[in-house]
């Protein structure tokens, strides 16, 4: 078997890849919309949780999951 | 209408619809009552705690809605009330939705459990449970009864807020408990006189529609007669002041004339639109007189 037939190591990307040539599936504008804004929307809920944790931290003391059960 | 179960193309599901499973109105009302709670509980809770407790709820709320419309897709798609949801609209698929409201319902546990404390935590877990398991998967399909008992599920978050900032029970919060108990019905049944063709299509056991309507407008009058009282009984008990009181009669003397005009009304439902709006309106008021009453009560001891 020459280097030519051989299966390519990677597949191609399956989605949102924007280099000519890739197969697989193509997001719409709309679909790419769609995922960019629940992408910052996790982010977003990520980001709060860390401050939230921070900040009940500092209010509680270093000693924050030290508790009477 | 179906529900689409699998889908070729990727997602196009913005974030309001994720925010729509969240059912954002039920849990305003919900963080609401438990916002009161919170308040009117004896002791001190420090505000960035209260804000995560009030938080964790909602996101705990917003978890029972999106496991509610998992469960509940296909007769969601049968309803002209609920067909334009995210799963019967065919924006989400329901294997999308299952682990959303999995991980927010389990993540608002912990973090009240972590954050502020174990019994809250224990609250919070039960009453989801009790919404998703007991009434949506349960009672919702088998009896007429069904929001009369799921309705205690709605009817905890003012405990929950309570035991966040005491971790005990009390008659007090219990009061409150019962008082959103006993409203429950009258203001979903109400809703469910003039939705009665749409409950019968998805084939949901409602009152109207196992009963008929003339008996839903006598159970409507008699839960009311017991809700009015009722809902004056932290006045009674010495929980809350005076215009507390003046308050809850009033409006327990509304509810009551508008389920007698319910129970009287031959055809058209506008006298059930009408109790249907007041009774938000008077759980609303209900709540904010509490919250306004041990805001004054407060401050009364500040100056003295």
């Amino acid at each position: 078997m020459n280097d030519a037939n051989k299966p390519p190591l990677f597949p191609p990307p399956l989605a949102g890849g924007d280099g000519e040539g890739e197969s697989g599936i193509r997001l719409t504008p709309e679909q790419q919309r769609a995922r960019r804004a629940r992408s910052i929307a996790i982010a977003v809920s990520l980001g709060v949780l860390v401050v939230l944790f921070y900040i009940v931290t500092l209010v509680k003391g270093p000693a924050v999951l030290v508790r009477p059960l | 209408m179906s529900v689409t179960l699998a889908r070729a193309e990727p997602s196009i599901a913005g974030v309001g619809d994720y925010i729509a499973l969240m059912k954002p109105r039920v849990m305003s009302l919900v963080v609401f009552t438990a916002f009161v709670g919170l308040m009117v509980a004896p002791g001190h809770l420090h505000p960035v705690i209260a804000v995560t407790a009030l938080i964790c709820i909602a996101v705990g709320a917003g978890a029972a809605g999106a496991l509610n419309m998992w469960y509940d897709a296909d007769i969601d798609a049968r309803m002209t009330r609920t067909a334009a949801r995210p799963i019967p609209a065919g924006r989400l698929l329901p294997g999308e939705v299952l682990p959303f409201g999995l991980m927010l319902a389990v993540g608002s546990v912990v973090v009240l459990g972590l954050l502020v404390n174990v019994s809250a935590a224990v609250l919070l877990a039960a009453t989801i449970a009790f919404y998703v398991i007991v009434y949506t998967m349960w009672l919702k399909r088998t009896t007429p009864q069904n929001i009369v008992i799921g309705g205690l599920a709605g009817a905890l978050p003012p405990l929950i807020g309570w035991v966040a900032v005491t971790e005990s029970f009390a008659v007090e919060p219990a009061l409150l408990v019962l008082i959103i108990f006993f409203w429950t019905p009258p203001h979903f049944w109400a809703l469910s006189l003039y939705r009665t063709d749409d409950y019968a299509r998805a084939g949901i056991p409602m009152l109207p529609v196992v009963a008929g309507a003339k008996e839903t407008r006598r159970q409507i009058l008699i839960y009311t007669l017991v809700l009015a009282p009722l809902g004056a009984t932290p006045w009674f008990f010495g929980y809350a002041g005076p215009w507390y009181g003046v308050v809850a009669l009033l409006a327990g003397a509304v509810m009551i004339a508008l389920a007698l005009r319910v129970r009287a009304e031959q055809r058209g439902y506008a006298a059930s639109k009408q109790l249907f709006a007041f009774s938000i309106l008077y759980l609303f008021l209900l709540f904010a007189m509490l919250l306004v009453d041990r805001l004054a009560g407060g401050l009364a001891g500040h100056l003295a």
